[in-house]
């Protein structure tokens, strides 16, 4: 009996630490979850270790550890909100473990994101609102958002394709270069620089970097070095593309 | 100014979209990222320093999150992320690649360093509001990483 429920523990532990995990939360923040969930179940002792690509977690007196592999991982703030609002209610013992893993696996298999449309246009305008932040004129605007969308746009779609997001993003700010080059050309546009600047920033990996060195910071080491990693190897398939772009033009 | 604080609303919100987050908390998102710019901005006219701008605009992204976060039981990282957006030197970090490009090795290393300078003080000022925010609160249970 108490082995079952030891293990019923970890499983919604897991399930809430690897769909965090996926959906891009702070490393601390997926230990801190998975402790609290087992705190409440009144597992006292819980020990987890948390990788961008892996979390091995073992609960105290039951003898029990696990590992899970995490494959794939993207930024999707609403998951990381669902999971956390779950937790909440476990601390406060508002729904049982059960009814808990029942929810996250619900949570686990919808895809409940924007419409793609809406993306492409958030895309496009915030790469249009860039180029005004980095002191580029209005006439700009226009070229920036048509050029970040299409960058998005080609990221989406290679990337469903081919799984490497490698080369996702190196196609994308070579399209990127692209169109932006064009446009100039034909007169749409004033500044290469400041255009292709506003465009590829949807691309940066800026909160990448930022997360990298906060989990640096908070001990978080091994996370923190390959976070880094990941980061620097998507800034150079950015720089790359757009290299190819001002090399040849 | 003005125009400034706008487009770095809609980028932020824009960001907001693409990272899937809650659709009621957008706006919140938006507001966060125009703060920090605001007062990056104001450090940029008036100061000329922007590493030490970027600190101090990404402590206060900080702030008013936790703020956020505390108001709407919502995880920190929804609002940061958006926040921050704005700040991420993005266009240094392409002139750094372009000097590269042009053969320019000194001129693209000291950009590059000034890159990882301004990536340093971003995280650095959300580690400070976040010390900040645990020393208010001085949480019973001491764990050094903790927030709500």
């Amino acid at each position: 009996m108490y082995q079952n429920e030891a293990q019923q523990v970890m499983r919604v532990c897991l399930l809430a630490g690897k769909i965090m995990l996926m959906s891009g939360a702070e490393t601390y923040r997926v230990e801190d979850t998975m402790s609290r969930i087992a705190a409440a179940a009144g597992i006292s002792g819980s020990h987890s270790f948390v990788t961008p690509t892996a979390i091995i977690f073992s609960l105290d007196g039951a003898e029990l550890t696990k590992l899970i592999r995490i494959s794939e991982r993207s930024t999707d703030l609403r998951k990381v909100d669902q999971v956390n609002s779950i937790s909440r209610q476990i601390s406060n013992r508002g729904i049982t473990l059960k009814e808990a893993y029942g929810q996250l696996k619900k949570i686990e298999t919808e895809e409940e994101a924007y419409p793609l449309w809406l993306q492409f246009v958030a895309a496009a305008i915030s790469s249009g609102c860039f180029v005004i932040i980095f002191l580029g004129g209005w006439i700009d605007f226009l070229p920036a958002c048509i050029a970040g969308g299409l960058g998005f746009l080609s990221t989406h779609y290679i990337h469903r394709f081919v799984k490497v997001r490698f080369f996702a993003e190196f196609v994308a700010s070579l399209v990127i270069g692209i169109t932006a080059y064009i446009l100039v050309h034909a007169g749409i546009g004033r500044e290469l620089d400041k255009i292709i600047i506003g465009s590829v920033m949807p691309l940066v990996p800026g909160l990448a970097i930022t997360n990298a060195l906060r989990d640096l910071m908070a001990g978080h080491l091994f996370s923190g070095v390959t976070k880094g990693a990941e980061a620097f190897l998507t800034s150079f398939a950015i720089g790359s593309g757009i290299a190819i772009i001002l090399t040849i033009f | 100014m003005f125009q400034q604080l706008l487009t770095s609303f809609f980028a932020s919100a824009g960001f907001g979209i693409l990272f899937n987050a809650p659709r009621k908390l957008l706006i919140q998102c938006g507001i966060t990222g125009m703060i920090g710019w605001g007062i990056y901005f104001l450090f940029y006219m008036y100061e000329q320093n922007v590493v030490y701008g970027t600190f101090i605009a990404a402590f206060f992204v900080g702030v008013i999150s936790q703020v956020f976060a505390r108001f709407y039981k919502t995880p920190i990282l929804i609002f940061t992320v958006g926040g921050i957006i704005p700040l991420v030197p993005g266009g240094l970090a392409y002139d750094a690649m372009r000097h590269f490009v042009q053969n320019d090795y000194n001129g693209a290393v000291s950009l590059a360093a000034k890159v990882l300078l301004l990536s340093i003080a971003i995280a650095i000022g959300l580690v400070a509001s976040e010390v900040a925010n645990q020393f208010i609160k001085k949480l019973p249970d001491r764990r050094p990483k903790r927030m709500k």
